[in-house]
């Protein structure tokens, strides 16, 4: 058996850990409250439109939520770029060789669960592999699609110059009607995406073995020593903290 | 807008006296046309000066695929003045349907009018134009509504779209709009149209818009859709009065329900006002009496663009066309998740199999490495 050395990098700084979460809570509170609002349940209140409210409520916690979702976005893309490179836009980026190159070794190992020939370290992603790039980039474009849709239909409950700037997005598509139908579309998008996503983070945890969930938490992954630069310079492995795990 | 081959025209107050109405009807008239046309009261004023000054503009009305509810409509707006005098007798040069002359008369009123008016007379447009067949699928006087359209649209000055076909295609243009029939803004790209959906749209919507153009000589305000910001810049739901219900969560479950008597939110029994842009809620309908929902039906969105495609009247769900009847953004939703999740399933299963030796390899190292352990 061939000996592995691991080495904890860090790959996901604060602001990306926050981001996630954030997004996380507001995606799923957007999500729930959304389909409530779609179709709100037969509650039975014995009580007069005056002194209740839950429906409005409801309302109020998605538009709400969706101030954050949106403003966390717009910090996520600033952190893009100026964060560490496994934050950077670059690591979307879907134009490069190398990109697809990823891309086909994991479409082939990890969704065909094919075996490889011969392994290659250099094939195993320390940020996001290419097809989480893809589907970051899909869940990027879909959060867009239900930012403005969104801010459409809320424009005319709002005073507020920022919802305006959304107010070109009915006439575009013809009215409030097709908003919403794609608002809602969108919707069941992030939650097939929510599917996949939760399950792959376990399988890669469970099959590597590399601090794939734990990675979200704490920012570390780990990495195998032979990708370090310099493995015998002391200045590489001073930088990180003494802790070098090591299988035998 | 003052017509400068008819020095000696009648303006439409001179008009209005003849007709035999007195300066105080004249000035009540004024009053209430200011109020529908969405003006404040300070406004009053320059109405009336306006009417006082104004000689009248010719208005040729086209009557296309249609039902001729926009003109039904337009004739019962509650004020006499507006349909009686201000269209039939003064202004209305042309309209099928209501016009005394028929036929090669007819035509005829029309053509003096174009050419007489060139440039200046206001077409109003009721109905879509079926592009479909080389537009054999509404013909008047032997020729196609697209012939007919293109020639009344070269002279006109501005082009009112009436209602739901004109400005969006309405029921005609439903799915699969077997005769192609076409809103009129994707006819005429050269001359400004003001659209006023509605199927058909409120009488008094259509007086004050059209008492606008006359007065003012220009369109009123627009929005992004080109209707009348006055009327059409509000949800029916901002102004219904079953709101209260709405935020409270109180809903009508079904029609024949205590809700349904106690009057609640019309939401859950396919309710489209809170994506439907008009004056209901407000103006209503039958000089104020009622309006749909205030007669216990929900508003089904007919002034908004593919209301009759946007799912079942009955139902506040998000429909989809192609893909197959009846199937809902939420069916598709649900059988795209349970099919992942079926895939799901079967890809753990199987990476287990397939990776078996990889994991038990990790396994044993680790068992290894736990056992080799200091302390
Ligand atoms: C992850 C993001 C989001 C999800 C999953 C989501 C989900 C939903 C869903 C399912 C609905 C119900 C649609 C229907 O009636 O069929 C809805 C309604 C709505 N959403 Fe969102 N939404 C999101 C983001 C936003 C954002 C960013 C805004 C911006 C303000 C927004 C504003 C609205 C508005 C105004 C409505 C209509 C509410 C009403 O008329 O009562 N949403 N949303
Ligand atoms: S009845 Fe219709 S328009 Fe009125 S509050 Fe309910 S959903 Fe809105």
């Amino acid at each position: 058996m061939k000996t592995r050395n691991y080495k904890r990098v860090y790959v996901w700084e604060l602001p990306v850990r926050i981001f996630h979460w954030i997004n996380v809570l507001a995606v799923t509170v957007l999500a729930v409250t959304g389909l409530i609002i779609s179709d709100p349940p037969a509650i039975l209140l014995n009580m007069d439109a005056s002194e209740s409210y839950w429906f409005g409520t409801v309302r109020f916690i998605h538009f709400t939520a969706a101030y954050i979702f949106f403003f966390n976005m717009i910090l996520r893309i600033y952190w893009s770029f100026v964060g560490n490179k496994y934050a950077s836009w670059r690591a979307f980026w879907p134009f490069t060789k190398k990109m697809w190159q990823n891309f086909l070794h994991v479409i082939k190992v990890d969704v065909f669960l094919q075996k490889e020939e011969k392994p290659d370290i250099k094939d195993e992603s320390i940020g996001h592999n290419s097809v989480a790039a893809i589907s970051y980039i899909a869940l990027f474009v879909i959060s867009l699609v239900q930012v403005f849709t969104g801010f459409a239909l809320y424009a005319d409950m709002s005073n507020w110059w920022l919802p305006q700037l959304f107010t070109w997005v009915v006439p575009l598509l013809g009215g409030d009607f097709i908003v919403r139908t794609i608002h809602h579309f969108s919707t069941w998008i992030f939650i097939l995406f929510v599917l996949i996503h939760v399950y792959l983070v376990f399988y890669h945890d469970w099959l590597e073995g590399k601090g794939e969930v734990s990675s979200m938490f704490g920012g570390y992954k780990f990495v195998d020593k032979d990708r370090l630069k310099d493995k015998t310079k002391e200045s590489v492995s001073e930088n990180l903290p003494k802790t070098t795990e090591q299988e035998s | 807008m003052a017509t400068k081959n008819e020095v000696k025209d009648k303006t439409y107050y001179e008009h209005i006296i003849d007709q035999g109405y007195s300066r105080r009807d004249f000035m009540k008239f004024v009053t209430y046309i200011t109020a529908y046309m969405g003006l404040e009261t300070s406004m009053l004023g320059q109405v009336a000066k306006a009417l006082e000054t104004t000689t009248r503009v010719p208005v040729i009305w086209e009557h296309f695929q249609e039902c001729t509810c926009c003109s039904e409509s337009f004739i019962r707006s509650d004020h006499p003045i507006v349909a009686d005098i201000i269209l039939d007798k003064i202004s209305l040069d042309y309209t099928l349907t209501l016009m005394a002359a028929s036929g090669h008369q007819a035509e005829a009123a029309k053509k003096a009018t174009m050419e007489k008016y060139n440039g200046e007379y206001i077409l109003c447009v009721e109905g879509s134009v079926p592009l479909g067949d080389d537009g054999n699928y509404c013909c008047i006087a032997g020729r196609s509504a697209k012939d007919v359209l293109e020639e009344s649209a070269a002279g006109a000055k501005a082009i009112i779209a009436w209602g739901s076909c004109a400005s969006n295609g309405c029921v005609q243009a439903a799915y699969p709009n077997p005769t192609d029939a076409t809103p009129i803004h994707k006819i005429i790209k050269n001359k400004p149209i003001i659209r006023v959906p509605g199927c058909p749209p409120i009488g008094e919507v259509m007086a004050g818009v059209i008492l606008h153009i006359i007065t003012f000589g220009k369109f009123p305000e627009l929005d992004g859709l080109g209707r009348p910001k006055a009327f059409y810049s509000k949800r029916v739901h901002d102004t219904c009065y079953r709101r209260p219900y709405y935020d409270a969560g109180l809903f009508v479950e079904s029609f024949d329900d205590e809700n349904a008597k106690k009057g609640y939110c019309l939401y859950k029994v396919g309710c489209k006002g809170p994506m439907t842009y008009n004056a209901c809620g407000t103006i209503k309908w039958n000089n104020g009496i009622s309006y749909p929902i205030q007669s216990g039906h929900g508003c089904f969105g007919c002034s908004e663009e593919n209301f009759w495609d946007n799912g079942p009247i009955y139902e506040r769900m998000t429909g989809l066309h192609g893909f197959g009847i009846e199937s809902s953004a939420d069916t598709i939703g649900k059988v795209a998740a349970g099919v992942l999740a079926g895939a799901i399933g079967v890809h753990a299963v199987s990476a287990a199999i397939t990776k078996r030796k990889e994991v038990s390899d990790h396994i044993a190292r680790g068992k290894k490495n736990e056992q080799t352990l200091d302390s």
